[in-house]
Parts: structure tokens; C-alpha cells; sequence
């Protein structure tokens, strides 16, 4: 970059001296001193003027292009070299897989060098003389649109839709109605909402099942300060709507002391402090899961929503609308928690009909 | 005799010119090379950010063929037993499964999700900032308001491909990502159970949502896209590049290098510069470990959930929200809290779509412009731009509230807080501080012509003084600084006429005239310098 050439590769005109001639840029006191000095001339790079320099440029130009072809070679020997289980660790990302790593770098210089062969090439060998092209405005002629509004109200005419108001009148309605019918072939993409939403599995006498164990809950399991995920008695991992209904019928189960309780139906629904609440956030439909032991908030992870589980877990910050749904509880005469009936309200998000 | 020549002229035609004479009697290419090969394109580093959108764009259309070779667009349920050993035995949607194939099983496999995701990040964000280049620049007037649409578009269909291309997997991230956008549709009024219920063919999640995206995700919105891609690149051959304003360059000229071969060898190299880069960066950075997050299930949440940036501000918007619910008489429930964000989220982009014909409307401009505006030139329209990107960083902080809390050890109520007062205070305040800044950057400019550049050199005169030396700018220098037009309002017309009879001013014309005024009345543009006070001060006192 720094090695210009002996002289004698420069000819004349390309010297310093000759060229400040062409355009000194000094204002003519009696035009515009603001005036556009036209385009500047050419300034020549040490490619244009030097041979040698210009060697240089071609053969990194060439060497780029190269090592791109002997990454591609190195990506295809990585591929066939590399098991797709291998791992490796790699100063400073850790550790990584070897085939991964190998195919993306390899990949990454092959196309690379490509790109930086070929900008290398235009910035350095191409020409570089800047080229004046003219635009021309984007809009037509007057000429041109008085001929192309003669043609349209000419075509207007010969096809009497102006004066033949029925046919026009008709084909409007005909080609307003056509899209009805695809319209119509929409509706079996799913069912009507009816009453779904606002139903889950449970009803009285369901056990409570604990998610992690699959074992039915006990009073007993549930000390203070824990927290435990529900599901319906009969719900198994592999029915295929198990996902829909767990989507409803989550529940969170946490035991607090009855004298902390201070929503008096809370109190009613509990059983031994023990309250049972829709995991669903009702903000936007999240699983809430983030409890506190101390104040016995739980915080939906999504949006932050917060509620408070000794007073209804009514929502005491961010964006959920109203409270966590409880469910009624209660213990059966072999000694587990069931459900005393379902959800008394929809669970999960806010919509239209809810109520 | 004239046969034979035809004859021999053929013969020695070489080869490369006879297909495309075969091309040219078939397409006409000669005619459209005619007006294209030597095409010229001015050169300036922000032209390329749309070069980058174009580029991973087909990097992503590249690798997303592939993936979907693989790819079981399906929600039934297996049991792994695939080469990823933690997982074995785990129930999980085909979806999950193939993904983990794809991650785990096929070579290769998991570069080219890597490379997929990491380009969607970047044409993302390459659009949004040529979008904003675009906006700053003014490149949008008159004749490019449409090509504006285009590119808004895009960027629009862009979010919503790269929402349902990373909800595909159905892992447990993007599982959330799904139900929120349920419980946002849910909260629709009137309709909201119904849609819900025929996006998801039934109750959240169904067995019919991945495979339905699938098809939005590689058929539909790409579709769409494609067609859009081709008529803004097909716009901006038409119309011409702009360019920014210099010696030699009008409006009336583009001034640069051709197509063939300066453009042709570094457009065509920048996107194997694009690629590459995309390439080594997903070898280095894993993005979207979904065998780290575990398959959806409905009840199971992990912290810290974030969609992809570009989908950010609008969880900012439905994270900050006050959970406003209003129950009317009749049973009916309006959920605020959801539905006000969904609601003000294509408000927060269609605020910057429709400024170009905002401002072609308070000007009355209806001239063409490809010389570019430096954005100080237009202290309004670049607040106005700058208000917008603040507003938009304040509701991506929003969306990332919890993140925020836990590594600056704030409280999330605190930053919740600073989001929702930040909304409505930041972009007034970034307003008007860019606004002066532009104001002064004006100020200095005009400095810098009357008086030339600050030298740096000292010089002690023969009294004792010190002085600066100012050297006189060059007359390209000159041009450039002062070859703006500075606009004068629009007005409204006289109050009265010429008879002094009340005249009605329709009350359109008066808020015209007032935003005109806003734009381009008092305080919002320093008088650029004249040639006949420049030429006062270089001819008389000398200059310091």
C-alpha cells in the first residue's frame, strides 16, 4: 500500500504537478461562490498509474479466491471427518459441537473470500471514473396522456358501460358477491366457541393428582412454603387432548397458615389453608409459577403480572385484569383432596363473553 | 452472396453471442440490457443496508428450502428416541422431534437452522435500518412514496414470517409465544372467541396450529413478500438511485459507476460478504437452543421468556399496560389490557408509514427529489424520526423489563413504572433535543461558510492577539453546505378579503397551514449563509 513505484512507471500526466492544474477550485468573485463546480476530476489510485500495484491487487484478488476454494475442500472434509455427535471446546465460545463449528467456519470463509475477492477486485482494477447518467421525470408527457385518456375513454365508449348501467350495475354486484364463497369455505377451520371455554375436567369428586408424582394429593404433601401443580384425576401425559385441557385445568396448590387468609370465600374454599388456584394467568394465558414463600405472591414469568394468594389472589401489579380462579376443595372420606365442583368462572385470559 | 456473409457471420460469431442472439429474438434482452448493463449507481455506505435486507432475504429463502426437507410440520404426539440423549423417552409434538433431528441427527442440519434464524435477525434489522436511512435522507419523496409502501410492507410481513417461522419448532419458548398471541386475540371484542377458536380449529393448542403456520410461514407470507421484493427493486431501477447532494450532482443526473462491471462484481460480492458473515456467525453464537428449552406444554413456563427483538416493543406494549377490564351491562367483557396494546401496535408502525405523505401534504411539494436531504436540513422530520426510534427503544426496554430488573438489580415494578411515564415523556423530549441539535448542527454549517474551517492553527498577530486560522472552504465544499432550498410555510390564505368581508377558511387549510408553520415557520431552521454576506466577508475585514 505505502510503495507507490519508481517514476518511471508513472507517466507524466498522472504527476502531482500536471494534474493541479485541471481544477483549483478558486471562485470567480463576480459568479456564485456557491455555484456547483461540476463533477471533480478523476483522482487516479496507485493501480491506475502503478503496474506493479495494480500486479498486487490481482494476485490477492486470485489468493481470495483460492483460499475460498480450499475452504470449500476443508468444509467437505469436515463433513465426512467429523461424527455429528463430537464436542469440542473452543477458546473462548466453549463448548460446541466440532462438526457445527467446522462446516460454519469453513462455509463462512469460503463465501467470504469470495466477497472480498470480488469488492477487492472492483475497488482496485475496475474503473472508478464516476459517470453522469440523466434522469428523466418519472411522469409521462402531456402529449402521452392526453393520447392514453383518448385511448381509455375511447375503449370506455366501445364497451358501453357508461351508458349500459345494468350490465355494469350487475357485474359490480356479481363480482362483489364471488368472494362470499370463500369467504363461506372458512368456517370449518374450527368450531364455534360456545360454552368451552368456560369448562375444564374438574367436577366434584375429581382428585387432585400431583403433576410431578401422578400420585393423587394427600392434605398431608402440601406443607407451607411449597408449592405443587395439579392436574385432574384421569387426565394421563398421552391423551390426545391432553394438552387442551391441561391448557384449563392446571392448578397450583400452596398451604397458608387460615388465620393469614384474608378473603373470607378464599377461607370457605380452602381446605386447612390449603387453596387451590388456577395456574393460567389471566392476563394473557401464561402457566403462573414464580412463588413467594414469605407474602405467598406468585408472579406470571411472561408479563409480571403479580397476585396475592392470602386475599383471593386478586392481581396487586401489572397487566392481568382480574383474579386467579379458585377451585373449591375438599377432602374425601379415604382422606385426598378433590375437587368440590368445577371453576365457578372461566379461567385463563379475558374475552367478550366472559362476563 | 449475401447468404453466404450471413453464413459466415454466423460461423464466426462466438458462442457466447449466439445465445444470446437465440435469448434476444426470444425476450428482447438486448433492449433491456440496452437501458441497464451500464446502469449508474451512486456509491455511498448506507446505500448498502437495503443490500443486506435483499441478501440475507435470500439466504433465508436458501436455507429454509432445505430445512423444510426435513421439517414435520405436525402436532401429534411421540415419544423421542433420537440422538439427543437427555430427551429420550419425552412426549413431544413431531414438530419438536424432526427440529431436534434436524439439530441433532442430520449433518449439517443444525448450521443451516443456525444460519436460518440468525438471517431472519438480520434482514430484520437491516430493513429497519434502511427504513431508517430512508427516512432521515428524505428518500422517500415524490416519486418514491409508493416504493416507501413497498418496503413498509415488507418489514411488516417480515415480523409476522419470522413470528410464525420460530413458533414452528414447538418448543417450549415459542409455545408461550403462541398462547400469548391467543390471549390477545381472545380479547378482541365481539369476535374474539370465534377467531381464536378457527385459527386454532378449537381450544388452545389443538392439533392445528404449527401445521397452519407452516403453511403461512413458507407459502403464504414469502409469497406475498417475493412479489413485494421484485416490485421495490424493480421501482428503484426505475426511478433511479438518489443520491446525496455534491460537486456535479443534480437533480437532474445520477452520478457513480456502472452495473457492469463495478456493481455487478461489488453487489454481487456483497452478498457472499453477507453470507459468509451469517455463516461464521452461526457457527460461533447458538441462537434458539431449543433442545435447551424443552418441548410445550401448556402448563410449563420458563423465566426470562423474550420473543425475537424485532417482536419486542410489542411485548413492551402488553407488559407496561395497566390491566384495565371493563365488564358492561349485559355480561360483556372489554379487556383493555390486552386489547389497547394490540391495538396501538400497528398504530406505532403505521405512524412512520404514513409520514412521507403527511409531510408531501403540509409542504404542497409536488416536484420530483433525488438529491438527498441531510437530515440537520430538516430539523422536524428528523426529530420527528428520532422521537419514533425512542419511542420504539422505550417499548422494547418494556418488553424486556424482567431483564432489565435483574441484571441493573432494579425493582420490576420500578422499571414497569419508568416504561409507562417514558411512553408519553421520551419521544417529546427526544424531539425536541434533536431538533436543536440539528439547529446548531445548521449553525455551524453556516459558520463554516462564511468563515471557513477551524484550522487548529494559532497565530499571534504583530499586536499581541492571538487568533485562529480559518481556512476557506473549497467551492465543492461550499455547494454542498448551501445547496438546500429552505422552506417557507404554507399559508392559509387572509382572514379577509380584499374588501374587507370575512373570508372562511376551510378549517382543513388552517390545520395545514399551522402544521406547515410547525415544520417550517419560527425556530425550526437556521438562514443559510448568502452568497452576498459570504461575499462581504471574504472580500472585506479578512477572515478569523
Amino acid at each position: 500500500m505505502s510503495q507507490t513505484g519508481s517514476n518511471k512507471d508513472v507517466s507524466e500526466e498522472h504527476l502531482p504537478s500536471a494534474r493541479a492544474t485541471e481544477h483549483d477550485g478558486t471562485v470567480e468573485a463576480a459568479g456564485n461562490p456557491f455555484a456547483d463546480p461540476g463533477l471533480p476530476p478523476h483522482e487516479h489510485r496507485v493501480q491506475d498509474i502503478d503496474e506493479r500495484a495494480a500486479k498486487r491487487s490481482e494476485r490477492t484478488v486470485a489468493l481470495l479466491f483460492t483460499v475460498s476454494m480450499l475452504a470449500t475442500v476443508a468444509f467437505i472434509a469436515s463433513y465426512v471427518i467429523f461424527p455429528i455427535d463430537k464436542i469440542i471446546y473452543v477458546f473462548p465460545v466453549g463448548h460446541v459441537s466440532a462438526l457445527n463449528f467446522s462446516l460454519g467456519l469453513t462455509l463462512g470463509v469460503a463465501l467470504f473470500c469470495i466477497g472480498a475477492g470480488a469488492v477487492h477486485w472492483a475497488r482496485t482494477l475496475m474503473s472508478d471514473v464516476e459517470v453522469a447518467d440523466e434522469r428523466h421525470p418519472i411522469e409521462a408527457e402531456p402529449e402521452v396522456k392526453a393520447k392514453v385518456m383518448a385511448d381509455f375513454r375511447q375503449g370506455a365508449a366501445e364497451s358501453a358501460i357508461g351508458r349500459r348501467k345494468l350490465i355494469r350495475n350487475t357485474m359490480f354486484g356479481a363480482l362483489a358477491m364471488v368472494p362470499l364463497s370463500g369467504v363461506v369455505l372458512l368456517r370449518d377451520l374450527g368450531p364455534l366457541p360456545e360454552d368451552k371455554l368456560r369448562h375444564t375436567l374438574w367436577e366434584k369428586g375429581k382428585l387432585l393428582v400431583n403433576q410431578n408424582t401422578n400420585e393423587p394429593l394427600r392434605p398431608e404433601d402440601v406443607v407451607v412454603g411449597s408449592l405443587t401443580f395439579a392436574k385432574p384425576e384421569g387426565l394421563e401425559d398421552d391423551a390426545h387432548d391432553f394438552q387442551s385441557e391441561i391448557a384449563k385445568a392446571a392448578l397450583m396448590i400452596v398451604r397458608i397458615q387460615p388465620e393469614d387468609i384474608k378473603d373470607k370465600r378464599e377461607l370457605d374454599w380452602s381446605h386447612e389453608g390449603i387453596v387451590a388456584f388456577s395456574k393460567i394467568c389471566t392476563h394473557v394465558g401464561c402457566p403462573v409459577s414464580l412463588y413467594e414463600q414469605q407474602t405467598h405472591h406468585v408472579l406470571c414469568p411472561c408479563h409480571q403480572s403479580t397476585f396475592d394468594l392470602t386475599d383471593g389472589a386478586r392481581v396487586i401489579f401489572g397487566p392481568a385484569g382480574h383474579a386467579l380462579p379458585q377451585l373449591r376443595i375438599g377432602v374425601n372420606k379415604d382422606g385426598y383432596l378433590e375437587a368440590l365442583g368445577d371453576f365457578t368462572e372461566p379461567v385463563g385470559p379475558s374475552f367478550w363473553e366472559r362476563g | 452472396m449475401s447468404t453466404t456473409t450471413a453464413a459466415d457471420n454466423r460461423r464466426k460469431a462466438p458462442r457466447g453471442e449466439r445465445v444470446a442472439d437465440w435469448a434476444d429474438g426470444r425476450l428482447g434482452i438486448y433492449s433491456l440490457a440496452k437501458t441497464n448493463m451500464r446502469k449508474i449507481f451512486p456509491d455511498h455506505w448506507s446505500f448498502m443496508l437495503g443490500e443486506v435486507a435483499l441478501y440475507s432475504f435470500i439466504i433465508i429463502i436458501l436455507t429454509g428450502v432445505y430445512l423444510t426437507l426435513f421439517f414435520v410440520p405436525s402436532m401429534s404426539e411421540v415419544e423421542y428416541h433420537g440422538s439427543y440423549v437427555p430427551m429420550h423417552g419425552i412426549r413431544m409434538s413431531e414438530a419438536y422431534a424432526s427440529t431436534l433431528d434436524i439439530s441433532f441427527d442430520v449433518r449439517g442440519g443444525l448450521l443451516i437452522r443456525q444460519i436460518h434464524h440468525w438471517a431472519a435477525l438480520v434482514f430484520l434489522a437491516a430493513m429497519f435500518v434502511h427504513m431508517m436511512r430512508v427516512f432521515f435522507t428524505g428518500a422517500f419523496r415524490k416519486p418514491r412514496e409508493v416504493n416507501w409502501l413497498f418496503g413498509f410492507l415488507l418489514f411488516v410481513l417480515g415480523m409476522f414470517t419470522g413470528f410464525t417461522g420460530y413458533s414452528l419448532p414447538d418448543d417450549l419458548l415459542s409455545g408461550t409465544g403462541v398462547r400469548f398471541m391467543e390471549g390477545a386475540i381472545l380479547s378482541v371484542p365481539v369476535v374474539g372467541t370465534y377467531l381464536s377458536m378457527f385459527l386454532f380449529g378449537g381450544e388452545f393448542p389443538g392439533h392445528d396450529v404449527i401445521p397452519r403456520f407452516f403453511s403461512i410461514h413458507v407459502l403464504l407470507l414469502p409469497g406475498i413478500m417475493l412479489g413485494l421484493l421484485v416490485a421495490h427493486l424493480i421501482l428503484v431501477f426505475y426511478h433511479k438511485h438518489t443520491q446525496f447532494p455534491g460537486a456535479g450532482k443534480t437533480n437532474k443526473n445520477v452520478v457513480g459507476m456502472p452495473l457492469l462491471p463495478v456493481y455487478m462484481a461489488k453487489a454481487g460480492g456483497f452478498f457472499f460478504l453477507v453470507f459468509g458473515v451469517i455463516a461464521a456467525l452461526s457457527a460461533l453464537f447458538t441462537i434458539n437452543p431449543i433442545w435447551a428449552l424443552g418441548p410445550y406444554r401448556a402448563d410449563q413456563v420458563s423465566t426470562g421468556a423474550q420473543p425475537d427483538w424485532y417482536m419486542g416493543f410489542s411485548e413492551g406494549l402488553i407488559r407496561a399496560m395497566p390491566g384495565w377490564e371493563v365488564v358492561l351491562p349485559g355480561g360483556y367483557t372489554l379487556a383493555l389490557g390486552v386489547f389497547v396494546p394490540l391495538m396501538v401496535f400497528p398504530l406505532v408502525l403505521a405512524a412512520i408509514a404514513v409520514y412521507p405523505f403527511i409531510e408531501s401534504w403540509v409542504t404542497g411539494d409536488k416536484r420530483e427529489h433525488h438529491i438527498l436531504d441531510r437530515p440537520r436540513n430538516h430539523p422536524v422530520r428528523t426529530g420527528i424520526g428520532a422521537a419514533w426510534i425512542s419511542w420504539y427503544l422505550v417499548m422494547l426496554i418494556g418488553g424486556g423489563n424482567d431483564l432489565f430488573a435483574i441484571h441493573f438489580h432494579l425493582s420490576i415494578n420500578a422499571v414497569t413504572w419508568f416504561v409507562r411515564i417514558a411512553f408519553f415523556v421520551v419521544p417529546v423530549l427526544v424531539f425536541i433535543a434533536t431538533k436543536r441539535i440539528c439547529l446548531g448542527l445548521q449553525r455551524r454549517d453556516r459558520d463554516k461558510v462564511l468563515h471557513g474551517r477551524e484550522s487548529g492553527i494559532i497565530k499571534r498577530l504583530p499586536h499581541g492577539e492571538f487568533v485562529e486560522v480559518h481556512e476557506p472552504l473549497s467551492q465543492e465544499q461550499l455547494h454542498t453546505l448551501t445547496q438546500h432550498e429552505q422552506r417557507k410555510p404554507l399559508e392559509a390564505g387572509p382572514e379577509v378579503d380584499e374588501n374587507g368581508v370575512k373570508r372562511k377558511v376551510p378549517r382543513v387549510q388552517k390545520l395545514r397551514a399551522k402544521l406547515s408553520r410547525g415544520f417550517y415557520g419560527e425556530n425550526t431552521q437556521i438562514p443559510k449563509a448568502t452568497p452576498e454576506e459570504f461575499k462581504e466577508i471574504s472580500s472585506g475585514h479578512g477572515h478569523h
